[in-house]
C-alpha cells in the first residue's frame, strides 16, 4: 500500500467499522477468535487451534473465519476462545483444549448450542465502544 | 428448529455449594413441562465470580442476570421470562441506593475492572493494522498532528495526571516537558520494555496484544517534545512480543504512520528495536541506555536525567510499556476523562498481574484507588483450596509484602508509599498459610544475587551475605543476632547503593522482617517451619494408633524410607526421608504429622 495521507486514514477506519458493523448486522459469518498471547500458547493455544481447524474441516463449514487475538486477561482458564455465531450471543470460552474445540464445533457452530462449563465472561466493558 | 434462548446456570465450586445442580434440573424440568425445550438451552458455565449472591442464573440474549436464584423460581423464570419475555424484578440484584440492575454490567461488582491499557488486548487480532485502526487506533495521531501543538499535547498529558507506570510514579508530562526544553540537534524517545520482575508480564501481554498502541504512542511524544527516532529496547526472552512488533512497525511504515512525512505532514519519526540480553538491571533507565549504547548495562549516577542528557548525551523521554499504552487514549478521550478515573494523586488504571496462591490468576487492570481486598478476593476469587491468606507480594524483588492488616488500603501511589511499600510495576504474587515468609525471601535475595550488576559493593557484596543469612536460617543453622544484622546490612544498602535496585533489594528482607519476625524467630529458636517449606526443620512421622498399615504411604514414597507389614503400623526412616511429603498428603487416615 502507498503511503496514506489523513484522508486515506480517515476513510480506511470509516470502512473498517462498516464492514464490522455490516458484519454483525448481515451476519453470514461465523467468527472464531483465539487468545495467543504467550500464555494462551502456552496452555496449548496452538493445539486448539488445530483442533478447530480440523473440525471445521470434517463438519464441511465453509463460512468460519479462525483470528488471533492476544491475551485477554484469563490466564486461570486459558486457553481461551470468542466465538461469534450469527443469531447467538457472542460467547467467550476458556479451557478449551483440543477436546472442546471438537465439542465447540459440533455443538456450538453445528447445533447452534452452547456448551457446557466453559463458558466464561469478558473481565471488564469494552472503553473504546462505549 | 433453533434456540432462541440460553439460560446460563452459574457452575463455579461455590454455586455448585448453594445448589446450582437443583436449580439446573429444575430449569431443565420446567422447559420440558412448558413445553418451551426446543427454544430453550439450559446450560451450566464457569464461574460468574460473583458467589456470594450466588446461584446465579443469566439469560441470553436478554442478557437478564438473576441472583440468589432459588429451584423454587424455575417455574417463574420459564414462564415470565422465557414464554412472555418479562424480567422478574425480584431476581434482579438490587444495590443500597441504586436502582436494580438488570444486566450484568450494571452491577458494581462487575464494573471493578476498567481496560484503558489493555483496551484492545482480546479484541483485535495484533498483526492486523486494520483492525487497530478501525477501533480508533492512530486517530490520536492524526489529531496531534493536525490539530494540536507540541505544547497543547504536553499540556493534555499533565491534565491526565499520568505518572510512570513502571513503578516510581513520576509525572510523564514532566519528563516530557524536560525533553522539550532542551535545544538539541538529535533527541530521542525510548520504550522501556525490559519487564524483569518475577511473576510480572503486564508489558508482554500488552505488547503482544495491542502493539500499535506503543508505536502511536512513541510516535505522539517524538511530536510532543522535537524527536524523529525511538527505541524500544525489549529483552529478547519475548520472542511473540518482538516478532508482533516488528510487524506492526512494518505495517505502520508501509502506511506511511511512520517514517517521513507521515501522513503527509511535516513530522518525521521512525521507530527501531533493540533486543535486551535479559539482565535484571537493564530495566533501570540508566542501565537501560548504556545496553543501547553498545556498552555493560550499568546503571550510572543521576543527575544527569536522561530527560536532559541520555542516549549519546542527547535528551531522551524514557517510558515503559503500559505508561506509553495509556498515552492515544488520553489523546483521544482528553486528559481530564483520564484523571477522572482513579485517585486525585493516581489517575487511571494499573494492570497487575495477579499470581501465586490465587484461584483466578490473570492480568487485572483496575483503577487506582482499588483495594487490595477488591483484587485478591472479588477479582482474584480468593485463596486457592480455601487456605487462609498470609500476605502479597508487590513490586517484585525491590517490593514490599503487604499483610492483611493492609488488605483495605487504596492501592495508589501514595498510599502504598504511606505503608513503606511501593506501587511497583505490577507483578502481584499472592501468598497463603502454605507459603514459608523465609523461603520466599530466600528466593527473591536469590535471584537479587545473580541479577546485582556488581558495579558497587552496597549490592553486590550486601545481597550475598543477606542470602547466606538466609540460607542459614532456613536450614535450621540461624542464630539470633542474624536479624539484627540482616537489618543493618539491608539499611546500609538503602542508603549507599548506586542504584534504585540495589537500594530496594533489601526491600523482601526488612518488610518480612517487619510484619513476619515471628517466623523467623520461629525458624532459628525452635528450629521450625510453619509451612512446612524448608526442608532441613521438617520431619514426618506416623501416630502408630492412627495407621491401620494401608502401605499406601509405602507404596508412595520415592525413595522406599517406609517400612511396615501390612495391617500393622508404619514407620519412616528418617535418615532417608527426602521430605517431599508424598506421604503426608497421601495417607486418608491423618495418621501422619508434620513435626
Amino acid at each position: 500500500m502507498a503511503k496514506m495521507t489523513l484522508e486515506d486514514l480517515r476513510k480506511l477506519r470509516e470502512t473498517k467499522k462498516s464492514d464490522l458493523e455490516r458484519r454483525s448486522l448481515e451476519g453470514k459469518d461465523i467468527e472464531i477468535i483465539i487468545g495467543m498471547g504467550t500464555c494462551g500458547i502456552a496452555a496449548g493455544a496452538k493445539v486448539s487451534l488445530e483442533a478447530f481447524l480440523s473440525a471445521i474441516d470434517a463438519a464441511g463449514l465453509k463460512n468460519v473465519t479462525v483470528k488471533q487475538t492476544g491475551c485477554m486477561g484469563l490466564c486461570y482458564v486459558e486457553p481461551t476462545a470468542e466465538i461469534r455465531v450469527p443469531g447467538m450471543p457472542d460467547t467467550i470460552y476458556g479451557k478449551v483444549d483440543a477436546d472442546t474445540a471438537r465439542e465447540i464445533v459440533e455443538t456450538h457452530l453445528v447445533k447452534k448450542k452452547l456448551v457446557e462449563n466453559h463458558i466464561f465472561d469478558r473481565p471488564a466493558a469494552d472503553v473504546i465502544r462505549n | 428448529m433453533s434456540v432462541k434462548n440460553f439460560i446460563l446456570v452459574c457452575g463455579g465450586t461455590a454455586c455448585e455449594s448453594s445448589k446450582a445442580n437443583e436449580i439446573y434440573d429444575a430449569i431443565v424440568k420446567e422447559t420440558k413441562a412448558q413445553n418451551v425445550m426446543d427454544d430453550v438451552q439450559v446450560v451450566k458455565t464457569g464461574c460468574f465470580g460473583f458467589c456470594e449472591k450466588g446461584p446465579i442464573v443469566k439469560i441470553l440474549p436478554e442478557d437478564a442476570f438473576y441472583v440468589n436464584v432459588k429451584a423454587g423460581d424455575a417455574r417463574e423464570i420459564i414462564a415470565e421470562t422465557i414464554v412472555k419475555g418479562r424480567v422478574i424484578p425480584r431476581l434482579l440484584y438490587a444495590e443500597e441506593g441504586l436502582p436494580k440492575a438488570f444486566e450484568m454490567e450494571d452491577i458494581q461488582f462487575y464494573q471493578k475492572q476498567v481496560r484503558v491499557v489493555l483496551r484492545n488486548c482480546g479484541f483485535i487480532d495484533p498483526e492486523k493494522i486494520d483492525e487497530y485502526i478501525a477501533r480508533d487506533g492512530y486517530k490520536a495521531l492524526e489529531k496531534v498532528l493536525f490539530e494540536m501543538t507540541p505544547d497543547q499535547v504536553i499540556q493534555e498529558m499533565k491534565d491526565s495526571g499520568l505518572r510512570g507506570r513502571g513503578g516510581a510514579g513520576f509525572p510523564t508530562w514532566a519528563k516530557w516537558n524536560f525533553s522539550k526544553q532542551v535545544q538539541s540537534d538529535q533527541k530521542y524517545i525510548v520504550c522501556n520494555a525490559d519487564e524483569g520482575d518475577p511473576g510480572a508480564y503486564m508489558d508482554r501481554s500488552t505488547l503482544e496484544g495491542d502493539p500499535h498502541s506503543v508505536l502511536e504512542a512513541m510516535t505522539i511524544a517524538g511530536y510532543a517534545v522535537g524527536a524523529n527516532t525511538g527505541i524500544i529496547y525489549i529483552r529478547a526472552e519475548y520472542p511473540l512480543a518482538i516478532q508482533r512488533l516488528q510487524i506492526a512497525m512494518d505495517q505502520a511504515r508501509d502506511y506511511g504512520l511512520l517514517g517521513e512525512n507521515i501522513l503527509g505532514s511535516d513530522f518525521s519519526f521512525d521507530i527501531e528495536i533493540r533486543l535486551g540480553a535479559g539482565a535484571f538491571v537493564c530495566g533501570e533507565e540508566t542501565a537501560l541506555l548504556c545496553s543501547i549504547e553498545g556498552q555493560r548495562g550499568m546503571p550510572t549516577p543521576k543527575p544527569p536525567f536522561p530527560a536532559i542528557q541520555g542516549l549519546w548525551d542527547k535528551p531522551t523521554v524514557i517510558n515503559n510499556v503500559e505508561t506509553w499504552a495509556n498515552v492515544p487514549v488520553i489523546i483521544l478521550k482528553g486528559g481530564k476523562w483520564f484523571s477522572s478515573i482513579g485517585t486525585e494523586r493516581s489517575s487511571g488504571t494499573k494492570v497487575f498481574a495477579l499470581t501465586g496462591q490465587i484461584n483466578n490468576s490473570g492480568l487485572v487492570e483496575v483503577p487506582m484507588g482499588t483495594t487490595l481486598r477488591e483484587i485478591v478476593f472479588d477479582i482474584g476469587g480468593g485463596i486457592r483450596n480455601g487456605k487462609a491468606f498470609k500476605a502479597v507480594q508487590t513490586g517484585g524483588p525491590s517490593g514490599w509484602v503487604i499483610t492483611s492488616e493492609f488488605l483495605d488500603i487504596p492501592i495508589d501511589f501514595d498510599s502504598l508509599t504511606s505503608i513503606g511499600s511501593m506501587m511497583g510495576s505490577g507483578g502481584m504474587i499472592v501468598m497463603s498459610e502454605t507459603d514459608c515468609i523465609v523461603d520466599v525471601t530466600k528466593f527473591y535475595m536469590d535471584f537479587c544475587v545473580e541479577e546485582s550488576c556488581g558495579k558497587c559493593a552496597p549490592c553486590r557484596i550486601g545481597t550475598k551475605k543477606l542470602y547466606n543469612i538466609l540460607n542459614r536460617i532456613s536450614k535450621g543453622q540461624g542464630v539470633m543476632e542474624d536479624i539484627a544484622k540482616m537489618e543493618q546490612i539491608g539499611e546500609a544498602m538503602k542508603k549507599a547503593a548506586l542504584c534504585g535496585l540495589g537500594q530496594t533489594a533489601a526491600n523482601p528482607v526488612l518488610s518480612t522482617l517487619r510484619y513476619f519476625r515471628n517466623e523467623y524467630l520461629e525458624h532459628i529458636a525452635e528450629g521450625k517451619c510453619r509451612a512446612g517449606k524448608c526442608k532441613e526443620l521438617v520431619r514426618y512421622v506416623i501416630n502408630p494408633d492412627k495407621c491401620i498399615g494401608c502401605t499406601a504411604c509405602a507404596r508412595k514414597c520415592p525413595v522406599n524410607c517406609i517400612a511396615g507389614e501390612r495391617k500393622v503400623a508404619h514407620t519412616i526412616n528418617n535418615n532417608l526421608c527426602i521430605k517431599c511429603g508424598a506421604c503426608f498428603t497421601g495417607c486418608k487416615f491423618g495418621a501422619i504429622t508434620r513435626l
